[in-house]
């Protein structure tokens, strides 16, 4: 019998705690900040082995988060798959993402966007020493490499060159080693992604862009559908790193090494 | 509610999954059939091969077995194998990889079914005068497929589901079309994945159910 009643009181303490910990949860939103990042794109939003973050996605996220009042250490980066994105910002498991998030219609039926904060192409990695290509028109007897169902892949499936050997490969690292020993003769996707890999210093040297336009992806920063205070808060914190250079500067850091040709800091569009 | 599906071949992907089990299976009963064999063979080099072999193959992630057929192989050595287009090529080289990985547990099943058979029956045959080839495919093999057939099921039903990794290498079976669809399908995620798992039950539950049925037909009572 005197268990039982522990056993309630125990039972009571924890109801009572959890209600505390859910009353608390907004408050504790204001000192820690979830974002959603890449891990897996080297230039672009990449988790080093010693556990940092690194990449031009990566720089905006801090940039962001610093404008709308979190310091950086309480920012807390979680990976954001492809597939993941707009159900982890449904779900409230991050505040926002930028992950080389390109905005559509599509996915704006699920969440909101903020900015965009950059506009990139989808282009084509080739050896620095292969000056074949230089129109979409050439791919038709090339042999390309993409990852399996991206976008990029099925771009050039449809449109760009239907006739091209595309090989899908699992990731860009077994394109890259394909590329590295001629089994393939480009990589495509977006050129801010290839411009990371091709920046990384085991590869310096070996491949280049081969700079052609094939789409233009606008990459914005997804927010839960609707909250128009949080994108006018980015929108302003977005405006203000392209004016004090930042932005600039986190371009050459990242992307630089690659011969890469920024475009200009796109207008922000996405307003409510 | 289905309407995602428009416009994409589903069924062709499957189709390639089926094709791509039903080769490798071939493939790895005959080769595992051998490495079996040779593990229960008179002769030491063949037994210490196969033993390593095994080993070494089963222990390897699935995945690393067919980048090495693909990135290795194919890629650094060049070898096309029957050659074709680039999609033959990768095709079979994901066949060779799956055989070469499944093969192993065919193997490890067989070697069981081995143990099922009484010593005193290939002690029998010996001293008949049959050889040690004779006493395998005549006496003891016979015996040990039938009490293998359940445990193979589950290599075959193992091996349909592997087979999706050979989206990493290129094959556009019904994994690569369905990481196509959650790219372009954001709103129904959940479904797509639904329909695949469903596809992926449809192909093995049948299997699981003959295969159940066939092993009691066929097991020899003792």
């Amino acid at each position: 019998m005197k268990f039982r009643r522990t056993a309630a009181l125990a039972a009571a303490a924890t109801i009572t705690l959890s209600l505390t910990a859910t009353a608390c949860g907004s408050g504790s939103d204001s000192d820690k900040i979830r974002i959603g990042i890449k891990f897996d794109q080297p230039g672009v939003g990449l988790k080093t082995p010693d556990g940092k973050y690194t990449g031009f996605d990566v720089d905006v996220a801090r940039y962001v988060a610093k404008e709308l009042g979190y310091d950086e250490k309480d920012i807390e980066f979680k990976q954001a798959p492809s597939a993941e994105r707009e159900n982890m910002i449904s779900r409230g498991d991050v505040k926002f993402v930028v992950a080389s998030y390109s905005i559509n219609d599509e996915r704006k039926k699920k969440v909101s966007f903020a900015g965009p904060y950059l506009l990139a192409h989808q282009d084509l990695l080739v050896r620095s020493d292969d000056n074949s290509i230089k129109d979409a028109k050439d791919l038709n007897s090339k042999k390309l490499c993409s990852v399996t169902g991206s976008t990029s892949a099925q771009n050039v499936k449809n449109d760009f060159a239907p006739k091209a050997d595309l090989q899908e490969f699992g990731g860009y690292s077994e394109c890259l080693t394909g590329l590295e020993n001629k089994a393939v003769d480009a990589l495509t996707t977006d050129d801010d992604i290839l411009a990371g890999y091709a920046a990384q210093k085991e590869h310096h040297g070996k491949f280049k862009l081969a700079g052609l336009k094939l789409s233009d992806e606008n990459y914005g920063i997804g927010i839960k559908k609707g909250d128009t205070e949080l994108q006018a808060k980015i929108n302003k914190a977005l405006e203000k790193m392209v004016a004090d250079g930042s932005w600039e500067k986190a371009v050459k850091a990242n992307f630089g090494p690659a011969n890469y040709k920024n475009e200009p800091a796109p207008k922000v569009t996405e307003k409510s | 509610m289905f309407d995602f599906l428009d416009g994409y071949d589903l069924l062709g992907a499957f189709w390639v999954t089926v094709k791509l089990t039903l080769y490798s299976a071939a493939g790895s009963l005959i080769w595992g059939t051998i490495l079996a064999g040779m593990r229960v063979s008179p002769v030491p080099v063949m037994r210490v091969f196969s033993t390593a072999y095994v080993n070494v193959v089963r222990n390897t992630p699935l995945t690393i077995v067919l980048l090495f057929t693909s990135l290795g192989l194919n890629q650094t050595m060049g070898v096309k194998l029957f050659g074709g287009s680039s999609d033959d090529v990768n095709f079979q080289l994901a066949v060779l990889g799956l055989t070469l990985y499944t093969a192993t547990f065919v193997c490890e099943s067989l070697r069981a079914g081995i143990n099922t058979v009484p010593v005193g029956q290939a002690e029998a045959a010996r001293a008949l005068g049959l050889s040690f080839t004779q006493v395998l495919t005549l006496v003891v093999l016979p015996q040990a497929f039938r009490a293998v057939v359940a445990p193979l099921a589950n290599v075959l039903i193992a091996l349909t589901k592997n087979s999706t990794i050979a989206a990493a290498i290129s094959v556009a079976e019904a994994s690569a079309l369905m990481k196509t669809m959650m790219e372009n399908e954001t709103d129904s995620i959940t479904l797509v994945f639904a329909v695949f798992a469903f596809g992926f039950i449809v192909l093995t539950l049948p299997v699981g159910l003959l295969l159940g049925w066939v092993s009691k037909r066929v097991a020899v009572k003792r």
